[in-house]
């Protein structure tokens, strides 16, 4: 007598538990050491070097599986509403998930490249799951071909590493002296074949239409997931491997500064929230690009003295990860079926309407304008403080021109919200619905943005953590 | 506790405690929320009033300090402190407060639960900024004081209330952030964010800034302080705020907020960039003169009486940074002095403005005319409080003035001339506008029925008369409280020319040719002068 399913279903949970119980019973007679059962901490290289599991990417496996766990608590009233098939959606999400994972853990350019295209393949249908919308379609078709191409470049760029200096590991390629052009110049695909990945200008062009085009909730994942993974496997690569470091600070330097006007001045025009976070996600890539900049200034990249900087950045791409998105699930909610309501006025007098959302939202935008008591406003100290750190005043200083630039744009939603009627038919249609699933993301994320915002402590010490990086 | 040493904990955060039960109250009981904003808002009043014991006459130095570690990478504390100049900012903080929840009593009609929520909020970020000892925690309430600002502008303003709210906040962020940058410079230079700590590290030689440096560094916190006074060019975001903010807004943003700007002069320009403050003060003093006249030149022009009052803060606050940079004593005590004054002043003004509004709905000067006959009681107020404001001695506006002047006139007579045709043309503008507004025949048929103040509008205007009186009449009491203070500024502003000093010791083995040539020199430009 067998039960049914739906009866296995209700007790799904401690099914689980029992079932990770009896593996760890059958393995422990066969596995001598200790350190297996415990080992996400008590990290190391794996697969003779070519993955690495330390400190640094526990935090980013910690960081795109809790994405993903938002996404998914996220999706699932959005799958229903706009009528798509579920399960697809989140096996592409886990594998998009895993695919992070590999990127941020991999300690060799090859395994990085699996990990960048197990997650942008799958990113790629994520981005075109609305079949039936002109929108989604183009934004996956943008995507992939823009993505491929990015790709490529960071496939040549390995070629051309491997060819330098005959390895493809990070640790090995560390000991060589790197002033051959080839290593340069395969260094430079990689740049840019990461850069496309993390939307830095000049590769940003295609952001605003794939995040426009593509279902909300995965517009959430692409702005945090794969960005906090290619920043990962970008700093690992650019912050280890002396090469590396030494020459290229001013690419940086200008990436950043670049990246950060084309991202703030981009969205002051926008009319479309999915387009202004956009938008406004290219900006912070700019200031994440700042800490790169204190990084690689520093003489010796993976030393002592960088560690600030290292924690500037895994700070700035947790804080922006919470907000984002917190701030991508309400446009996702108020969106309406077929994501219709994404106009800037379509929020007019929704602190009336719905108070709560509005609060909700209003606090995501302040942190990401930088504003204190929020998470934002620490992460924003800390790069500005790593750019001080390493005498690089000018770009602290355009960093700040950016951020008034960025204060303008988002308390013109703020003032929409708050100091505007609600049209007459917003009004009738009455509020949204906010089932329970998407206020748990809510509620998570402005937890953690005014936690973070009010004491940084805990994660901060975590990654300011001697070896961060495993070495 | 409260006399003991948690007081300047409780009076930054009773007011969120307050505005926080607000928040949590549910139904639109007008009356019943109105009352509890008005109870927190005096019974703070009431707990700052022990600021007075807790700070004795002729104490030097920060009492009531409060020190918690907050974040240790970078170390961040808590660290709270008051003396003489803060204690009574703080005071006219929340005596305002109070003035402002009673002023909104009627005229504030829809969202009146935010409102309040927002005025209760707006003190705890200016009282914070106050009190805090700790950069990073100064800049926290100082950022902390736009977003309540901003809506109370943006929500209940006039018209062009979201414009006005959007440039005070971009160009109040402006500055700010670029303090944010120099803060982090000067903790990159000495490891620390706390105040005293850096300012005994100043004193005794540990921290020497290079010219150029403590340069870019006073003009990255004085930029931001001078867009908040506003100084002369940087002051176009005022006008605006000020005529489209609600009467609460006009009086908190003209009685408070503007002197967290002089504020900031005082408390870390003056004692942390000494040398650059000596360097800069010349042509701070400038820019100061020049917002004493054209602010006082503009609102002689203005047909709008909101926009007059507004105009009239640019004149006077040039005072105040006039009095801080001209480096005496005396003036220094006036421009503290003159702080607190144009804060009731100025308040004052913009409440009685305010009061117009209600009746008439206008600021337009050429709307009224005559009103002494329908409402004497308002005209005599607003007479007296001109009459305070334009300096008329006995009145508050006269004792900072004065001092001011005083002071400047021991440093440069040519400032304390220039600035001294600010007084006289004060008096015109004032004068020529009261009489336009109240006095001579009812122009306008609306006019006439105009009903004069309510109880509730008595006791404000009689409170706020008789503290401009008491004000005028006793300000050795305040000024006996202040002096310490001032005095300690003034010492830690003393210019040290430390970086030049170094210098001079790290170039000692050719001191004595060096010496030997300049005397020579200047031997000879002697003889040349002659």
């Amino acid at each position: 007598m067998f039960p049914h399913a739906i009866d296995v279903h209700r007790v799904l949970p401690e099914l689980i538990w029992c079932a990770f119980g009896v593996l760890v019973m059958l393995l422990q007679p066969f596995v001598r050491s200790r350190q297996f059962f415990t080992s996400f901490v008590h990290g190391g290289p794996g697969f003779y070097g070519l993955v690495q599991s330390d400190l640094f990417s526990f935090f980013f496996r910690l960081l795109v599986g809790s994405v993903s766990f938002l996404v998914v608590l996220a999706a699932g009233p959005y799958l229903d509403r706009e009528q798509l098939p579920v399960a697809e959606f989140y096996a592409l999400l886990f594998f998009a998930t895993a695919g992070m994972g590999v990127l941020a853990s991999a300690q060799e350019l090859l395994t990085g490249f699996i990990g960048l295209e197990m997650s942008s393949i799958s990113s790629y249908v994520l981005a075109g799951y609305r079949r039936d919308s002109l929108k989604s379609s183009e934004s996956a078709m943008k995507y992939f071909l823009l993505g491929s191409f990015a790709t490529a470049f960071f496939l040549y760029g390995i070629a051309l590493v491997y060819g330098a200096t005959g390895t493809t590991r990070l640790d090995k390629m560390a000991l060589t002296d790197g002033t051959s052009t080839l290593l340069k110049l395969g260094l430079a695909l990689i740049l840019i074949g990461l850069g496309f990945k993390v939307a830095a200008a000049p590769f940003q062009v295609w952001t605003p239409d794939v995040y426009e085009g593509a279902p909300t909730p995965v517009t959430a994942l692409f702005s945090a997931g794969p960005k906090a993974a290619a920043f990962a496997l970008l700093l690992r690569i650019f912050a280890t491997v002396p090469a590396a470091t030494k020459y290229w600070f001013w690419a940086f330097w200008v990436l950043a500064a670049l990246t950060m006007f084309s991202g703030n001045l981009g969205a002051l025009a926008q009319t479309n929230m999915k387009r202004l976070l956009a938008y406004s996600s290219i900006a912070h890539a700019g200031y994440v690009l700042v800490a790169f900049a204190a990084v690689t200034s520093m003489a010796q990249g993976g030393s002592e003295e960088a560690a600030p900087a290292y924690a500037a950045v895994l700070f700035y791409l947790l804080t922006y990860a919470l907000v984002m998105l917190g701030a991508f699930t309400v446009v996702s909610q108020l969106g309406g079926a077929g994501e219709k309501n994404l106009s800037i006025d379509d929020y007019a007098g929704l602190s009336q309407r719905q108070p709560f959302v509005a609060a909700m939202l209003s606090i995501y935008l302040l942190s990401l304008l930088g504003l204190p008591v929020t998470a934002g406003f620490f992460g924003k100290f800390y790069i500005f403080k790593a750019a001080v750190n390493s005498h690089l005043i000018s770009l602290a200083v355009l960093m700040a021109i950016n951020s008034v630039i960025g204060a303008y744009y988002y308390l013109r939603v703020i003032v929409v919200m708050y100091m505007r009627e609600p049209s007459a038919e917003a009004a009738a249609a009455g509020p949204v619905p906010f089932p329970l699933g998407v206020n748990a993301v809510l509620l998570i994320t402005f937890v953690g943005t005014i936690l973070f915002g009010l004491y940084p402590n805990p994660v901060i010490n975590l990654i300011l953590r001697r070896n961060l990086l495993g070495h | 506790m409260l006399s003991g040493g948690h007081l300047l904990s409780v009076l930054i955060f009773f007011p969120a405690v307050g505005a926080l039960a607000l928040m949590m109250l549910r139904g639109d009981d007008h009356k019943f929320i109105r009352s509890i904003a008005m109870l927190v808002a005096v019974a703070e009043f009431l707990f700052s009033l022990l600021l007075l014991r807790g700070v004795p006459i002729g104490s030097s130095g920060y009492r009531l300090e409060e020190f918690a570690k907050w974040i240790p990478a970078p170390p961040i504390h808590y660290h709270l402190g008051v003396d003489g100049i803060s204690m009574f900012l703080v005071l006219l903080t929340t005596f305002l407060t109070p003035i402002s929840v009673l002023a909104s009593w009627s005229s504030i009609r829809h969202r009146v639960k935010e409102f309040f929520v927002m005025m209760l909020l707006l003190e705890v970020g200016v009282v914070g900024v106050f009190l805090s000892l700790d950069l990073f925690l100064f800049f926290l309430f100082w950022e902390m004081v736009l977003i309540p600002m901003a809506f109370v502008i943006g929500i209940w303003g006039h018209e062009r209330r979201v414009y006005a709210a959007v440039k005070f906040v971009l160009y109040t962020m402006a500055g700010s952030i670029l303090m944010l940058v120099g803060i982090i410079w000067l903790y990159n230079a000495t490891g620390t964010f706390d105040l005293p700590t850096i300012q005994q590290m100043l004193a005794n030689g540990q921290l020497v800034l290079e010219p150029r440096t403590e340069m870019l560094l006073f003009l990255a916190f004085f930029v931001a302080f001078a867009i908040k006074v506003p100084v002369f060019p940087l002051h176009t975001w005022l006008p605006d705020a000020h005529v489209e903010a609600p009467t609460a807004g006009s009086v908190m943003l003209a009685g408070v907020l503007l002197k967290l700007g002089t504020y900031g002069m005082i408390r870390f320009c003056l004692p942390l960039f000494p040398d650059a403050s000596h360097r800069a003060a010349r042509w701070v003093a400038v820019l100061a003169i020049i917002g004493i006249i054209y602010g006082a030149l503009v609102s002689m022009v203005q047909p709008n009486l909101k926009k007059l009052v507004a105009y009239s803060s640019v004149s006077h606050l040039g005072f105040v940074v006039l009095g801080i940079f001209a480096f005496q004593r005396i003036s220094m005590q006036g421009a503290v002095f003159q702080m607190l004054a144009h804060g009731v002043s100025t308040g004052a003004l913009f409440l009685l403005v305010g009061m117009l509004y209600d009746r008439r709905h206008t600021f337009e000067i050429g709307e009224f005319g005559g009103l002494s006959t329908p409402m004497p009681k308002l005209a005599a107020f607003f007479l007296f409080v001109a009459l305070s404001s334009l300096g008329l001695p006995m009145l508050n506006g006269f004792v900072g003035e004065f001092l001011i002047l005083l002071g400047t006139y021991q440093r440069h007579w040519g400032w304390a001339a220039w600035a001294a045709l600010g007084v006289i043309l004060s008096a015109c503008y004032l004068l020529w506008s009261y009489q336009r507004v109240f006095f001579g025949d009812v122009t306008r048929e609306k006019n006439r029925a105009l009903s004069d103040v309510s109880l509730r509008e008595n006791w404000i205007l009689a409170t706020m008369a008789v503290v401009i009186l008491w004000m005028g009449i006793g300000s050795p009491f305040i000024t006996r409280r202040t002096a310490a203070a001032t005095q300690t500024v003034m010492d830690q502003a003393e210019p040290q020319w430390a970086y030049e000093a170094a210098a001079r010791v790290s170039a000692m083995p050719h001191a004595k040719t060096v010496s030997l040539h300049v005397t020579q020199t200047m031997g000879v430009e002697k003889l040349g002068v002659r």
